[in-house]
């Protein structure tokens, strides 16, 4: 359903996102995880055909999203990150707007208008004026833009985000909701977020892809460990029982005459490996810690987020 | 609902719900009103006069000497009241990120321009609809001609069309909309203020074209009752050109 190849978008000189693919499937739900100033919202909004890309392709039900903007836009509902609402305007007046310049019929507006209004329950609110509404109804309000003309695509940009726990809830049931027929792409800084609404997670950081997998594999991930990386000018055959005995040591794997050595978390090997290496005259040439591009993105997310975890 | 006709159907809506049109019009209305008062009894002064030293009723030209400074005075009142009509069209949606909204939707920029134009020129032209009240009511009583006026206000209405779109690029410019109105009033008196300049190099090539570039002797011709093409292609032409400058400035804040 979205086919994203080797997109790269520089705003000026400035790199916003860097050779980023990925592909979402019919149906599925896709977050797109990454701390603040990853790329996310960059790569949504040429995605929605609104930006320009400085090179590659973006496709949305084959259609490109730089030159066939309007069949786009006909497919996609889009939340950005702080959504568009006329606050001077009552949330019916509001959706009866957004309804007629997403291009639904006269005749059919006012079944589509009540449809949105009943689904994202704000029947309550219907006839308040926006500026007056709560930040989760009008976020609700939002989704409910998105949403008027029913689009097979769904694209969120961080939908939660500056909400309190108990609204966070509700929103990611919502989304969960519209999930099935629909395909939906959301981005989010916040890992229990990604893990918590979709299946599959795509991590970005500093405008390039890091790692795209499962949620089950990304949890796996996350038991994060040491790892040091080192490198001997003649290893014996048997240097990898050598290392496996030293404390500590969970595996060893060999590439060349590089060992990259993973220890419990917390442990740092580098000491004992070197003096092991001298004494058993391996011809150390280099030890170092490796720096796992990945962890080092997790440890810029959100991991926690209070009082939302607790609740169901 | 054609793109534009939500467009336009929203501007009308927000122009009425927040007061603006209703105060822009009161204004507009009060001073043309105040403005119309003063040149009829400026007129009814001087034939006083005249009939006191002629002894009978001179037969003064109503359209030369009522209308015609009133649609000069409209014109200077228009270009003080329709930078406020246009702040708030381009400035705001950016400023609420709403035009996020009309940029993912699938409308063209061209739709956005044309509606807002379109739903501001409305406005514009019920104003000066409830205006001609004044010579409705005049008719029964005093002589006037006709076509004068109705070319003055075709006049009028295309010199606030060419406000309205250099209203529209002031507000495209900027997410504030007092930055909004002070460049788009700037704007104006600067083309005004071309027709002086042209007069002072009159004769000159810089004087000539100083002259053509200003509003000033296009609407002159309107409200003499002279119908040209070249006046009507000025200022259509006007209106296209700005709109299509407004167009241009949009576009380019997409790619940033
Ligand atoms: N309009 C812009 N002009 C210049 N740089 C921008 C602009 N928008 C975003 N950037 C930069 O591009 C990078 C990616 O931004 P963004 O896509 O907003 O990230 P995210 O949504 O993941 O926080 C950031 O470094 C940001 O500073
Ligand atoms: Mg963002």
């Amino acid at each position: 359903m979205i086919q994203v190849e080797h997109l790269t978008k520089l705003y000026g000189p400035k790199t916003a996102i860097a050779d980023v693919s990925f592909s979402v499937e019919k149906g599925e739900v896709l977050a797109f995880l990454g701390p603040n100033g990853a790329g996310k919202t960059t790569t949504m909004r040429i995605l929605t055909a609104s930006l320009p890309a400085t090179s590659g392709s973006a496709k949305i039900a084959g259609y490109d999203c730089f030159d066939q903007p309007k069949e786009v836009k006909r497919l996609i509902g889009y939340l950005p990150e702080v959504p568009p609402l006329y606050t001077e305007m009552t949330v019916t007046e509001y959706l009866t707007f957004v309804g007629r310049i997403k291009g639904i019929e006269p005749e059919r507006l006012p079944v589509a208008l009540d449809q949105v209004i009943e689904r994202m329950s704000l029947g309550e609110v219907r006839g308040r004026l926006i500026a007056n509404l709560s930040r989760g109804f009008k976020q609700r309000v939002g989704l409910a833009q998105a949403l008027i003309h029913d689009p097979p695509v769904l694209i969120l940009d961080e939908p939660t985000v500056g909400l309190d726990p108990k609204q966070i809830i509700e929103i990611r049931q919502l989304i969960r909701e519209l999930a099935g027929a629909r395909t939906i792409i959301l981005s989010t800084h916040i890992l229990p977020e990604a893990t918590a609404v979709a299946k599959r997670v795509v991590i970005i950081n500093d405008g390039r892809i890091v790692a795209e997998d499962t949620q089950e594999q990304l949890s796996a991930r996350l038991r994060r460990s040491e790892k040091v990386s080192l490198t001997l000018k003649h290893p014996p055959l048997d240097v990898q029982d050598h290392l496996l005995a030293l404390p500590g040591v969970l595996s060893v794997r060999q590439e060349g005459h590089t060992f990259l050595v993973e220890a419990e978390l917390g442990r740092d090997l580098r000491e004992d490996l070197g003096r092991t290496a001298v004494q058993k005259d391996w011809g150390l040439l280099e030890l170092k810690l490796v720096a796992m591009t990945l962890e080092d993105v997790f440890l810029r997310l959100t991991q926690h987020e209070e009082g939302v975890e607790a609740q169901p | 609902m054609s793109p534009v006709g939500a467009i336009v159907r929203k501007e009308l809506h927000t122009y009425f719900v927040s007061p603006v049109a209703y105060v822009v019009a009161f204004v507009f209305l009060l001073l043309t009103g105040l403005l119309s008062f003063l040149a009829i009894a400026t007129t009814s002064n001087r034939s006083m006069q005249l009939l006191r030293a002629q002894g009978d009723l001179p037969n003064l030209n109503l359209n030369e000497f009522v209308f015609r400074p009133v649609f000069y005075n409209m014109a200077v009142v228009l270009l003080l009241v329709v930078p406020i009509l246009t702040m708030r069209l381009l400035a705001e949606e950016k400023k609420l990120k709403t035009m996020e909204l009309l940029v993912t939707s699938p409308v063209t920029i061209t739709d956005i321009v044309v509606g807002k134009f379109v739903a501001a020129l409305t406005v514009l032209a019920g104003m000066l609809a409830l205006s001609a009240v004044a010579p409705v009511a005049l008719a029964p009583f005093a002589e006037f001609r006709w076509p004068p006026i109705l070319t003055g206000y075709l006049g009028v209405l295309l010199m606030g069309g060419l406000f309205l779109s250099a209203g529209l690029l002031g507000s495209s410019l900027t997410e504030n909309q007092i930055i909004a109105v002070i460049l788009s009033f700037g704007a104006l008196l600067l083309f005004w203020l071309f027709g002086w300049a042209g007069q002072v190099f009159d004769g000159t090539a810089l004087g000539k074209v100083l002259s053509y570039l200003s509003p000033l002797d296009h609407f002159e011709q309107l409200v003499k009752g002279l119908v040209e093409t070249k006046d009507l292609v000025y200022f259509i032409a006007g209106i296209i050109f700005t709109l299509f400058l407004t167009h241009r400035v949009i576009e380019s804040q997409r790619w940033r």
